[in-house]
């Protein structure tokens, strides 16, 4: 009994935890790609390096603030900058739009040259991210580092496991889930939310219905705005802020966003929860569970671990090359790609 | 007799700066009553309809809403002035529900759009059983009673249909006609495109027959059904 709590311990310790949190982060990005692409019906390649530069922007403002001693006692000071964060980025995208999108959708253009004006816009965020506060690792949490830590957690149950509970974890997960809630009540009971969906669903019908569709965009766009900046800086606390892993995570995201069905909100939601515990369970090794839940003979002796970390976006594309085959809509009915 | 409610006025012109698709087109429907557009596949009745709403440029002609020239008018700003229109096709938003399609119609009104919801279920009964469904999920006459229910959200003076009965069992035609002809009643005038030149020209006040984007007949809908030639050429002996 004692050894299949251990094994329980060490599973929710090492994967579901962590899974959790990177699923939640995953959900944030997805949701702003699928919005964008339900709404302004194009893939934003630039949706990673939104979400660095929303990072980059909390983390001067944290800096500051923490440079005039302010603090947020046991949370981090970033959630403080956050909306700081907020508000630039959607400087930055609404000036993107007005500068550069906003003429293609003049034209009309067809959806593929704007995904590749989006990998332009992407190019330049990335390099602007860069030039303004560099290639390098940047740490930004304070405050309190956990919420159970593995000793204490030792200590009180007197399990051989320890289960540790991140700061960052906890605040990923419950950021995650207010964001989320406030989206699904704007898009669902607000009038302005529903002329968003209206919009997504029937563009031509919605012009008829009076609906003002650069009003849809810019809002749009700011929701992005604030979605790209969350997910950024709570997968920087979580793990850390360096610009190129958040042109990487583009792959995830994405995969997230066409599982669940692009255009699809819920879809993106599920999907990333699906590519983030796919991912951590392929890569983890699971000699230490299995040893505490399989009985002598049967104990492995390997590290039982499916894949390298190295390869973990592999997985990304093995799920996203799955769910294509057979469900070319994704799980929750979106729009083909 | 006093200049008619709504009228397109000579219209010729086509979509974009392609070839002319009307040629010196008019359509005109007196204020509550019911006008029909039929004719042959490919004579335009659409693009007359399409024309009168705004949807195309028009080289010649004019149209003019209760004496308004709104020639000039995008289709939003006519809206606006009371007109409303139902494409034949992607006529509702199939992900959102019944009731949020009515609520979507009524986008440009800012008083309090409860008691227009409630005309509208009491006209289609069966919207107010449905009206938690995503509008996606119903049947073909069901769609079609949520689009005419969304355009009549802004309470307008003119009501547009594009083929309003295609694609829809007889049955269920009857019953969208019968509708047609209570709206019409509540003073609403109605101007639509119909295949079903037959049934359509039986509740019509006054009818158009286009051949090849051009006024062929025009009389009162018992005149056009009367009449040997349109008999001959368009219902079928």
């Amino acid at each position: 009994m004692i050894d299949f709590l251990n094994g329980l311990v060490a599973l929710l310790n090492f994967v579901v935890i962590p899974a959790t949190a990177y699923g939640a982060q995953l959900a944030l990005g997805a949701l702003g790609v699928t919005l964008i692409y339900g709404i302004l019906r194009f893939s934003n390649f630039a949706h990673g390096d939104t979400m660095a530069f929303g990072a980059m922007s909390t983390i001067l403002v944290t800096w500051l603030l923490q440079g005039w001693g302010v603090s947020l006692g046991p949370l981090p000071t970033a959630l403080l900058a956050l909306p700081f964060g907020i508000a630039i980025t959607a400087l930055l995208v609404l000036g993107t739009d007005k500068l550069v999108y906003r003429f293609y959708r003049r034209q009309r253009v067809a959806p593929v040259i704007l995904v590749i004006v989006s990998m332009g816009v992407m190019f330049v965020t990335n390099g602007l991210v860069r030039f303004i506060i560099g290639p390098d690792d940047r740490n930004f949490a304070d405050g309190a580092r956990f919420l159970i830590s593995a000793r204490d957690f030792r200590e009180i149950t007197g399990l051989d496991e320890g289960l540790a509970f991140r700061t960052s974890q906890a605040m990923t997960i419950v950021t995650a889930v207010i964001v989320v809630a406030a989206l699904f009540w704007f898009l669902n009971r607000t009038r302005t939310g529903k002329s968003m969906r209206a919009f997504s669903d029937n563009e031509d019908l919605a012009l008829l219905s009076g609906i003002n569709p650069e009003r849809v965009v810019t809002i749009t766009w700011v929701i992005v705005a604030a979605l790209a900046a969350v997910a950024g800086v709570l997968y920087g606390l979580d793990k850390s802020f360096k610009p190129f892993t958040y042109f990487q995570l583009l792959l995830p995201i994405f995969a997230a966003a066409i599982v669940g069905g692009l255009g699809s909100p819920i879809g993106a939601i599920a999907g990333g929860f699906v590519v983030a515990f796919s991912e951590v369970t392929v890569t983890y090794a699971w000699k230490k569970v299995l040893e505490y839940w399989l009985p002598g003979p049967l104990e492995p002796d390997g590290l039982v671990q499916l894949l390298s970390t190295d390869y973990k976006f592999a997985v990304s594309f093995a799920i996203l090359v799955i769910v294509l085959l057979f469900r070319p809509t994704g799980l929750f009915k979106g729009k083909s790609v | 007799m006093s200049a008619p409610f709504l009228i397109g006025e000579a219209m010729t012109g086509g979509y974009g700066s392609g070839a002319d698709i009307l040629h010196d087109c008019t359509i005109a429907v007196e204020d509550g009553e019911i006008a029909v557009i039929v004719g042959p596949n490919g004579a335009g009745k659409s693009t007359a309809m399409k024309a009168v709403f705004g949807m195309l440029n028009l080289r010649s002609g004019s149209v003019r809403l209760g004496g308004e020239d709104i020639t000039a008018l995008k289709p939003q700003e006519r809206v606006a002035k009371g007109m409303a229109f139902v494409p034949q096709t992607n006529n509702i938003f199939t992900s959102m529900t019944v009731e949020e399609n009515l609520e979507m119609g009524a986008f440009l009104r800012r008083d309090d759009i409860a008691k227009t919801i409630e005309q509208i279920y009491e006209l289609f009964p069966i919207l107010r059983d449905k009206r938690r469904q995503a509008a996606g999920e119903l049947s073909g006459g069901q769609r079609q009673q949520v689009a005419v229910g969304r355009a009549l959200m802004t309470r307008p003076r003119v009501l547009m249909l594009d083929e309003p009965t295609a694609g829809v069992s007889p049955i269920v035609m009857d019953e969208l006609f019968d509708r047609i002809i209570e709206v019409a009643r509540t003073g609403i005038s109605i101007l639509m495109v119909e295949q079903n030149a037959r049934q359509a020209l039986a509740i019509a006040h006054k009818g158009y027959v286009l051949v090849q984007g051009a006024n062929a007949f025009t009389g009162t809908g018992a005149e056009l059904l009367a009449d040997d030639n349109v008999r001959r050429s368009f219902l079928g002996g």
